[in-house]
């Protein structure tokens, strides 16, 4: 009887979980054809953090990981000095922030089709964390840890 | 007036790419249409086999390329249509064997003297699918709804995407019976993932396995239900506006009568 | 037509070996969609059960799908050409198994090509986890191109796959063929129907093997569990009590040596004169 009820409200068995499965191994396919595409983002990402905290742009870690059911990117990115005044540094002379929905690169990206796909072209919202600072000179920079960048696909 | 070239392609193997073109080639020519098939699976050829021609052939696909012969005299025709023929593959050459250029180039020609051309892609997305590809201006992708299956699709309507060709779908494989228990994706499932315009639904069925093993396509036998999805998919191919068919008219929840869809 | 050589095959004699080396397997078939994944996936975790160590390699670079017939897609982080390249570790790039404690999985590449595995590196890796492995096996990708020779690359042995379809058939001689004895291949008959055996609308497991005539190493039914077992990322062979479950848990105990009675479905014995008219006994 539960299985038919479960039935009945859509809840059904193991094609409900490779629709899942499929819908998140093709988020993790299609980034991994558009490496340009996560590039741009990845540069994008730590210009806008640039405009708050000095980072350090040669240790920038960003990795996607799934997460239950949705797909993660992760942020590792290391601050190198926070202004005292706290000022926002304005955005480059030449105008505005690259938009984050790079160009598709020509022959390995999948197409832009309908939201089922992960809208990869929109920025993730980002959570931010920071570690306390400690004084002594061994232990290396603090990190800003961005995380939580929720790349599932809107419904 | 040059003819429709149409590839037939998946990137996963074993989804039903020969049968279809098979299929769809006959069903065409019932109608009328002049029909010429090619086979790019060069290496491993088996559209002559699907449709029974396997003891006629004299030249192939890659004997026309290197001009050792004429592209009229490798055509089969198949004796059981008034306007249907194969170019069979190579069977002991390489998928390298011919360029894009050539392959192209024999697609054009035969495109002159017909109605449809419809290409028969090997699997995967190396130089056969390339050549494959190449000679074609639309696509059909075919899929089962099985996760691999649907995976290797995507990677391929990218690939098609990425060259501009038009794509549409046909789910092959579908067991309604399986769907309804939800043991299977439905042809919803398929189409909201790989998001391409549906051509057609073919089930699972035993007809198909039969006239496969004995050469026949299945568009012969006017009384098969799986000869008449191939109609209506041959009448959709030409414009015509044909609803996708429920079977059993059982059951009053939305959700069963969409996972019974086929047609 | 061009059979490939021992020596462009094998792993060349040489280096003396103090520990026994693990047997490298390749599964293959010409036909796409015959079920070598399922197979590669299902035997790997047959043989891990029985306590064997077993590294599993997916050489279909661009379509991968060995992870994800065996759940482990969202575990992936580095894969075969990582290694080859040097980019990873191999220990950074085998994935552990999430049922099976001695089975790891070395993924394909998804956005890359297979002509950019170089052989000699595939060799030489398929050595390397020999050494630290009992069993390799490499699930090959469809057609005898490449792929198919990269997949080859390394192994001593050979499972081929055949669905009881013409066509399959056709395909699996022509490897076979290109194969040659050094491998001494193995038959596995995948998704036999013996209902339509009896009806005699499909070909049976002694049509198919008086073509090949290979030595048998089992025989699967084509069963809806299947589907589901894909469906849900859990091989059956973890199951004992699944008929496919039992049937690759034979397949592996027959492999290991062990003497098992094969568990055939009873099927009628029937013959399609066409298939000797295509094959007159010859190989191609």
């Amino acid at each position: 009887m539960i299985d038919f009820l479960k039935r009945l409200f859509g809840q059904t068995g193991s094609s409900s979980t490779a629709k899942e499965r499929l819908r998140l191994v093709l988020m993790t396919d299609h980034l991994e054809l558009a490496p340009e595409m996560v590039d741009a983002m990845k540069r994008d990402l730590v210009d806008v953090i640039s405009r708050y905290v000095e980072v350090d742009r040669e240790k920038i870690d960003v990795t996607f990981e799934q997460q239950d059911k949705t797909l993660a990117m992760l942020a590792n990115i290391p601050i190198l000095a926070v202004n005292r005044n706290g000022n926002v540094v304005p955005p480059a002379s030449n105008g505005h922030l690259p938009s984050a929905a790079a160009p598709a690169p020509a022959a390995q990206s999948a197409p832009e089709p309908a939201a089922q796909t992960a809208p990869v072209a929109e920025p993730p919202p980002k959570r931010k964390r920071r570690r306390r600072k400690k004084s002594k000179p061994a232990i290396p920079a603090p990190a800003l840890l961005v995380s939580g960048g929720v790349l599932s696909a809107a419904k | 007036m040059t003819a429709r070239r149409i590839v037939i392609t998946s990137g996963k193997g074993g989804v039903g790419k020969t049968t279809t073109t098979a299929n769809l080639g006959a069903a065409l020519a019932k109608r009328g249409k002049r029909v010429i098939l090619i086979d790019a699976d060069i290496g491993l050829r088996n559209l002559d086999l699907v449709l029974g021609l396997e003891k006629r052939i004299v030249f192939d696909l890659v004997e026309v390329a290197e001009g050792r012969c004429q592209l009229r005299q490798a055509l089969i025709k198949d004796k059981r249509f008034e306007s249907l023929a194969v170019l069979p593959a190579a069977q002991t050459r390489e998928k390298d064997a011919i360029t894009e250029e050539q392959f192209s180039s024999i697609v054009e020609r035969a495109a002159e003297q017909c109605d449809y051309v419809l290409i028969d892609c090997p699997a995967g997305i190396e130089t056969g699918f390339r050549n494959a590809v190449a000679g074609a201006a639309e696509a059909i992708v075919v899929t089962t709804p099985e996760v691999s299956a649907i995976r290797d699709a995507d990677r391929v309507v990218g690939k098609l995407a990425a060259r501009g060709k038009p794509i549409r779908l046909i789910v092959n494989r579908l067991r309604s019976e399986m769907v309804r228990s939800g043991d299977m994706l439905s042809v919803d499932d398929v189409c909201e993932i790989l998001a391409v315009e549906l051509l057609g639904i073919v089930p699972d069925s035993e007809e198909i396995i039969d006239t496969t093993n004995r050469g026949e396509p299945v568009v012969l036998d006017q009384s098969s239900r799986v000869s008449a999805i191939y109609n209506k998919i041959v009448r959709r191919l030409e414009g015509e506006l044909v609803p996708f068919t429920s079977f059993a008219g059982t059951g009053f929840f939305g959700r069963l009568l969409d996972a019974m869809k086929a047609g | 037509m061009h059979v490939l050589k021992p020596d462009e095959l094998q792993v060349p004699a040489g280096k003396a070996e103090a520990t026994k080396l693990g047997r490298a397997i390749v599964v293959t078939s010409g036909k796409g969609g015959v079920g070598k994944t399922t197979t590669t996936a299902n035997l790997g975790t047959a043989l891990a059960q029985r306590g064997a160590t077993v590294a599993l390699v997916d050489a279909d670079v661009g379509l991968r799908n060995l992870d994800i017939v065996l759940g482990l897609e969202s575990r992936v982080k580095y894969h075969l050409l990582d290694v080859l390249e040097g980019a990873a570790t191999l220990d950074d790039a085998l994935v552990a198994d999430k049922h099976s404690p001695t089975l790891r999985l070395l993924a394909a590449a998804q956005a890359r090509e297979k002509e950019d595995v170089e052989t000699e590196k595939m060799r030489a890796l398929v050595q390397t986890l020999r050494e630290r492995f009992d069993y390799v096996l490499i699930d090959s990708p469809a057609g005898i191109e490449l792929g198919f020779k990269n997949a080859v690359a390394g192994a001593q042995e050979a499972i081929v796959v055949c669905t009881p379809e013409v066509s399959a058939v056709r395909d699996v001689d022509r490897v076979v063929g290109l194969l040659g004895n050094a491998f001494q291949p193995q038959l596995v008959i995948n998704r036999l129907r013996p209902q339509l055996v009896k009806k005699g609308k499909m070909l049976s497991v002694d049509d198919v093997n008086a073509i090949l005539r290979l030595p048998l190493l089992g025989v699967i039914a084509d069963e809806p569990e299947i589907i589901v077992a894909t469906n849900r990322g859990e091989p059956l062979a973890l199951r004992k009590e699944a008929p496919t479950g039992a049937a690759y848990r034979a397949i592996a105990a027959r492999l290991a040596g062990d003497d098992v009675p094969a568990p055939m479905p009873p099927v009628t014995q029937t013959f399609f004169d066409r298939l000797g008219a295509i094959f007159g006994g010859k190989r191609a």
